[in-house]
C-alpha cells in the first residue's frame, strides 16, 4: 500500500535564527496552537489551517522541507542546525517525527521549540531524533498556567520526563512579563518543576516586548497586553538574580 | 646579494632575486593564540591622535576640506617636508607640507583640478594653469580619441565612472620590496630588464616599455631624494622595525604623492612586517608596546591620506575615500597560517585610536585560520563595523598566497599583475535601451545603431531576453573600446611610475569591467516571466514606465527561478566583453561592485518592470534589493554566493547589515555565529562580504545627532565610510538597506 505523503502545514520560514537554540539555525514556523498566550507575537500561526503566504508558507512533504533546510547546511557549522516554532509544532508530530529523522539521516542537527504536550508514541518518535528541545514554561502555577495560557502544566511535565528518556538536551524557556510572570518566587518555582524532572542546560528568560503590536493592528484583533509595560532591564535582571543556572538574557 | 641589515634571516632565493614572497615564507611565525598580548595606547600615541582627531574635525567643519595648496603640483619633491608634530611621531611623511593640506594633481585632468578647487571656494593658480598650458593630460587624450558612441553612453549613464579625468588606480605597488631591498638593488634589476628588451630589435611595444622602465628608475631616483628630505637614506634595505614600517610607507607615500588614482591600496604588509617585529623582540630592541606605537603612528599617517576630489566624483565615491586597503591573514599554501601578531596589531589600531574608515581593513577568511584570530575578527566587526572579509580558500586557488587587494575586492599577486580598472556598465539601462530600440529610456536620444524594438502591449520574457542580446554586444563594444582608449592614455600621459617600478617588468595586466544594477535587472526578467508586465509609451513611442500585476520571485531569497536569471545575465554580459579584444592583452575580468554609485545609477535610470520608479537608488553591488530579500539573512548570503567567482574574478561585493539581537544573545555567541556564517557564505564559494551589526535606529538618531556619534563608521560598498561624510540622499539610501532582524 503506498501511503500519500505527510504534508506540515508551514506558517513561515527565517533563514537566519542566532537565538533560536544553540549556533546558527534555519527556523521553520508551523501553523497551528491550541493555547492562547497573551503575548503572542504570531497570532496568525494559531489556527490550524492551510496558509500560503509571501514568506514560504504553504504544505510541505518532508523532503521538500529537508530538501530547503539543506540549502542552509553550510552555516550549521558544529553546533547549528534546523530549528521547528510555531504555532505549537507538536500539534503537527506525525510529520515532526518523520522531518526529524529525514533531517538527522541528512546530518542536520534537529531543535524543537514547544511548550510541551502530553507524551504519547507519536511524540517519544519525535523526541527520539530531537537533539535539542527548547521548553517553555507559561506559568509554574498550575491552575494560572491554564487559566491564562490554556497550558496544562501536567502535561508539560509528563513531555519533560519524556525529553529526559530521550536524552534531549533541554532549555527552558519563560517569558518575564510585567505584573504577570515577574516575581522572584514565581522564577525560583519554573525553576524548582523542571529541575524536579531534569537538568536543564539554560534558563533563558525572555523579556516581554511588544514589537508585535503592529502585526496586530494589521491583522485587525486587539492586543490582549497593549496596556502592559515591556519588561525592563532591571527586572529581567531582578528575576536573572534568583536563579541558580546561569542565565542567558534574551533581547 | 648581502646586507648587514639582513643579519638574523633566513636564507633564501629573496637574496638573490626580487622575491618578497620568498623572504616571507622563509622567515614569519605564525601566530595561533589570541589577542591577550596586545598593548594599549601610549602617552605619546595618544597625543598625537588627539591632534590628528582636532584636525580632522575642523576638516569636517569646514566642509570636508581643510586646505588647499593651489600652486604646487603634486609630486614625490615638490612640497617641502610636513609633519603632524615634528618632534613625537615616530614615522614621518605626508602628501604636502601640512597635515590634511592637499595638493593639486592635474595629469589626469586639468579641468577636473579647476573645478575640485572652486568647490571649495579656492582657484587653480595662474602658475599651475601656465604649467599645463602645453601639457597634455590623460583627459585631453581621452577625448581627442573618444567617438560619438562612447560619448553617448557616458552621457547617459549607461557607462558611469570611467576614469578618464583622473587617475585610474588600483594598482598596487609592491611596497614592501623598499624595505626589504632598499632602492639601490631595485634600480638595478630596472636598468637590467631595461638592456635586456633593448638587445633585441625593438617594436613599438618595446619602446614603450622602454620608456617606461626610463620613468621608473627616474622616479626610484626621486623617491630616494623624497626620503632624504625627511633625513632616510632609502638606498639601502631597512635595518630594524621602525625602518621597515618607514621604508614601506615611503614607497606607498611616493605612489600617493605622485598617483590621485580612485583606490590606492596599500597591499598585504603584515606578515611582512612581522618578521622585523619578531626579530628585534626578541633582540630585546622593542618591546610590544613600542610595536604598537610604530603600528599605531603608521595608521595615523595613512588615516590623513587625501586627494581633491570634485562633487560629481563624491557622489560617485562618497566619503573621500582612499581605498588604502590592507589585506590581513589568510593562509599559506604550505597550510600554515599567514595570521602573525601584526594582524592583530592592526586591527588594534581601530581601538587604540578610535574606528575609522581607513585604512580599509580586509580580513582574508579562511575556514582554517586560527580560531583566536577569527574570535577577535568578529569581536572587531561586532565593536566598530571597520572591517570586510574576503574568501581566502578561493582567492588562493587563483592567485596563492602572496595576493592584496585593490580597492574593495580585486584580488591581484602583489607586485606580479596590474589591472585597468574601468567604472561599470549599468544593465538595468541595458534592458530599457533594448526595449526602445537603442534609444536612452529617460532622454529619448538614439545612442546604439537602431534595431528592432519591443512593439507589443505586454512584455513577454524570451521576446525581451532576444532584444537584449541584440544590444548587449552594442554596450560590450562601446565599452572596452572606452577603456582600451582610457587606458592606452593614462600610459601615455599619466603612467605610475613609483607603483610599476614595484612591479616586477614583465607584469600581468587585468583589465576590469564591472556592471551595475544586477538586482533590478533580474527582478525586473523575473517580473517579466512569473508575472503580468505592461508597457508605458509616451507620446514619442519611448518606454518610460510599467504596470506590474502579480507576484514575482525576487532576487535575495534563495530562489533559484529568478537568482539563475542573475547568473545567467551576468554570464552573457561577460561573455560579449570578452568578444572585443583589450588594449595590451590585457584579461577581462568582471566585478559587481557598485561603491556609492548605486544610488548615481539609480538617479540615471528610468522606471523599471520590478517596479522601481524612475530615479530610484539600485542596491549596492551584488546586494538583493533593499527590503526584497524578506527570507532572512541566510537565504540573501545563498542567492548572492550562486553568482560565479570565475565570472566575475574581479570580485563580487556583498554588504551586509544585521542587527545585534539577531546575530546572538550575547557578545560571545554573536561572535561564534558571526564567524559560523562567514564559513557557511565562503563555503559556497562566494567571495566578499562587509558586515555591519547595528540598528536602523542608531543611524536615524545618527544622522539627527551627528555630534553624538563622531566617529560612526559603517561598511557600505567594499570600504567604509564616515557616516556623516556620506550625503543625506546617500545616508538615507544606507538606512533603507536591508537590516536583517529577528521576526
Amino acid at each position: 500500500m503506498i501511503n500519500k505523503p505527510i504534508k506540515a502545514r508551514v506558517h513561515s520560514f527565517q533563514s537566519l535564527g542566532a537565538v533560536d537554540g544553540p549556533g546558527i539555525r534555519y527556523v521553520i514556523f508551523l501553523q497551528g496552537c491550541p493555547y492562547h498566550c497573551p503575548y503572542c507575537h504570531n497570532p496568525d500561526t494559531q489556527p490550524l489551517l492551510a496558509v500560503t503566504n509571501e514568506n514560504g508558507g504553504g504544505e510541505y512533504t518532508v523532503t521538500e522541507l529537508a530538501d530547503r533546510v539543506e540549502r542552509y547546511k553550510s552555516y550549521f557549522g558544529e553546533t547549528g542546525g534546523v530549528t521547528v516554532s510555531g504555532g505549537e509544532p507538536l500539534l503537527q508530530k506525525e510529520f515532526m517525527a518523520e522531518f526529524f529523522a529525514e533531517c538527522h539521516r541528512r546530518g542536520i542537527g534537529t531543535c524543537l521549540d514547544t511548550a510541551g504536550v502530553m507524551p504519547d508514541d507519536a511524540v517519544r518518535a519525535v523526541l527520539s531524533h530531537t537533539d535539542v528541545v527548547l521548553c517553555d514554561i507559561k506559568h509554574p502555577d498550575e491552575t494560572k498556567s491554564l487559566e491564562l495560557f490554556g497550558v496544562n502544566l501536567g502535561a508539560t511535565g509528563e513531555f519533560l520526563s519524556a525529553c529526559r528518556d530521550a536524552h534531549c538536551r533541554v532549555w527552558i524557556r519563560h517569558v518575564v512579563v510585567p505584573g504577570l510572570t515577574d516575581t522572584p518566587d514565581g522564577i525560583r518555582a519554573v525553576e524548582r518543576f523542571a529541575g524536579a524532572i531534569l537538568t536543564p542546560e539554560k534558563i533563558e528568560l525572555l523579556p516581554f516586548r511588544k514589537l508585535c503590536l503592529e502585526k496586530y493592528e494589521r491583522l485587525g484583533i486587539p492586543f490582549p497586553l497593549a496596556d502592559t509595560p515591556e519588561c525592563d532591564k532591571k527586572t529581567l535582571e531582578n528575576c536573572q538574580k534568583v536563579l541558580t543556572l546561569t542565565p542567558r538574557q534574551v533581547v | 646579494m648581502k646586507f648587514e641589515q639582513w643579519n638574523g634571516f633566513s636564507a633564501g632565493v629573496w637574496q638573490d632575486s626580487i622575491n618578497v614572497r620568498d623572504f616571507i615564507q622563509k622567515n614569519y611565525t605564525p601566530y595561533e593564540g589570541d589577542e591577550s598580548f596586545l598593548a594599549p595606547p601610549t602617552a605619546r600615541t595618544r597625543m598625537l591622535n588627539e591632534k590628528l582627531s582636532e584636525l580632522l574635525a575642523k576638516e569636517h567643519e569646514r566642509g570636508g576640506i581643510l586646505d588647499v595648496d593651489t600652486e604646487t603640483v603634486a609630486s614625490l619633491c615638490s612640497f617641502a617636508p610636513g609633519y603632524l608634530d615634528r618632534d613625537n611621531e615616530i614615522i614621518v611623511g605626508l602628501q604636502t607640507d601640512a597635515p590634511l593640506k592637499r595638493a593639486v594633481n592635474p595629469f589626469g585632468g586639468i579641468n577636473m583640478t579647476r573645478k575640485a578647487c572652486k568647490a571649495y571656494g579656492y582657484e587653480l593658480s595662474q602658475k599651475v594653469e601656465d604649467e599645463f598650458k602645453f601639457r597634455t593630460t590623460h583627459n585631453d587624450g581621452v577625448f581627442r580619441v573618444y567617438n560619438e558612441a562612447i560619448r553617448a553612453a557616458r552621457h547617459t549613464g549607461i557607462i558611469t565612472g570611467l576614469p578618464d579625468a583622473y587617475g585610474r588606480g588600483r594598482i598596487i605597488g609592491d611596497y614592501r620590496r623598499v624595505a626589504l631591498y632598499g632602492v639601490d638593488v631595485l634600480i638595478e634589476q630596472k636598468k637590467k630588464d631595461k638592456a635586456a628588451i633593448a638587445s633585441h630589435n625593438v617594436l613599438a611595444d618595446d619602446i614603450r616599455r622602454l620608456e617606461e622602465l626610463y620613468q621608473q628608475i627616474a622616479f626610484l631616483e626621486k623617491l630616494k631624494d623624497m626620503a632624504a628630505m625627511y633625513g632616510y637614506d632609502i638606498s639601502v634595505p631597512a635595518k630594524d622595525s621602525r625602518e621597515a614600517v618607514q621604508w614601506l610607507y615611503f614607497g606607498y607615500l611616493g605612489a600617493i604623492k605622485e598617483q590621485n588614482g580612485a583606490a590606492m591600496s596599500l597591499g598585504r604588509n603584515m606578515a611582512f612586517l612581522d618578521i622585523y617585529f619578531e626579530r628585534d623582540l626578541k633582540a630585546g630592541i622593542y618591546d610590544e608596546c613600542a610595536i604598537q606605537e610604530i603600528i599605531d603612528d603608521f595608521v595615523m599617517k595613512l588615516r590623513m591620506a587625501r586627494h581633491l576630489r570634485t562633487p560629481e566624483y563624491n557622489e560617485l565615491f562618497a566619503g573621500d575615500p582612499m581605498w588604502i586597503t590592507e589585506a590581513i591573514g589568510g593562509m599559506g599554501e604550505d597550510g600554515r597560517t599567514l595570521v602573525t601578531k601584526s594582524a592583530f596589531r592592526i586591527l588594534h589600531t581601530l581601538y587604540n585610536l578610535n574606528p575609522s574608515a581607513e585604512p580599509n581593513l580586509t580580513v582574508l577568511w579562511s575556514k582554517d585560520l586560527p580560531a583566536g584570530f577569527r574570535r577577535y575578527a568578529a569581536k572587531v566587526s561586532c565593536d566598530t563595523d571597520s572591517i570586510q572579509y574576503e574568501n581566502d580558500d578561493l582567492m588562493r586557488r587563483k592567485f596563492g598566497d602572496d595576493y592584496a587587494i585593490a580597492c574593495c575586492v580585486s584580488a591581484m599577486r602583489v607586485g606580479k599583475d596590474m589591472q585597468f580598472f574601468g567604472a561599470r556598465a549599468n544593465l538595468v539601462k541595458l534592458l530599457l535601451l533594448s526595449l526602445n530600440g537603442g534609444r536612452d529610456e529617460k532622454s529619448g536620444t538614439q545612442i546604439a545603431t537602431a534595431g528592432k524594438r519591443f512593439e507589443g502591449e505586454y512584455l513577454d520574457y524570451d521576446t525581451v531576453c532576444t532584444l537584449m542580446d541584440e544590444y548587449r554586444p552594442w554596450l560590450a563594444e562601446t565599452y572596452v573600446k572606452a577603456m582600451n582608449m582610457i587606458h592606452y592614455m593614462h600610459d601615455k600621459y599619466a603612467y605610475e611610475k613609483i607603483q610599476m617600478a614595484l612591479h616586477d617588468t614583465d607584469v600581468h595586466r587585468f583589465m576590469a569591467f564591472g556592471v551595475a544594477g544586477l538586482s533590478v535587472l533580474a527582478d525586473s526578467l523575473s517580473a517579466i516571466r512569473y508575472a503580468k508586465v505592461r508597457v508605458i509609451r509616451d507620446e514619442t513611442g519611448l518606454i518610460k514606465d510599467f504596470e506590474t500585476v502579480g507576484e514575482f520571485p525576487k532576487y535575495g531569497n534563495d530562489d533559484d527561478r529568478v537568482d539563475s536569471i542573475a547568473v545567467e545575465q551576468v554570464g552573457k554580459f561577460f561573455d560579449a566583453l570578452k568578444a572585443i579584444p583589450t588594449y595590451r592583452d590585457a584579461e577581462h575580468t568582471l566585478s559587481i561592485l557598485t561603491i556609492t554609485s548605486n544610488v548615481v545609477y539609480g538617479k540615471k535610470t528610468g522606471s523599471t518592470p520590478d517596479g522601481r520608479k524612475a530615479g530610484e537608488p539600485f542596491a549596492p553591488g551584488a546586494n538583493p534589493m533593499h527590503g526584497r530579500d524578506a527570507s532572512g539573512a541566510l537565504a540573501s548570503l545563498n542567492s548572492v554566493a550562486k553568482l560565479s567567482y570565475d565570472v566575475c574574478k574581479d570580485g563580487i561585493s556583498n554588504t551586509f547589515c544585521i542587527i545585534p539581537q539577531a546575530l546572538g544573545a550575547d557578545d560571545e555567541s554573536r561572535y561564534a555565529n558571526l564567524c559560523t556564517i562567514i564559513d557557511g557564505y565562503f563555503g559556497q564559494d562566494a567571495q566578499h562580504i562587509n558586515v555591519n551589526v547595528f540598528n536602523r535606529d542608531m543611524l536615524l538618531d545618527a544622522q539627527a545627532h551627528p555630534e553624538k556619534y563622531p566617529n560612526l563608521t559603517i561598511r557600505v560598498s567594499g570600504y567604509a565610510v564616515n557616516f556623516h561624510r556620506l550625503s543625506r540622499e546617500q545616508q538615507n539610501e544606507v538606512i533603507a538597506r536591508t537590516f536583517h532582524g529577528a521576526m
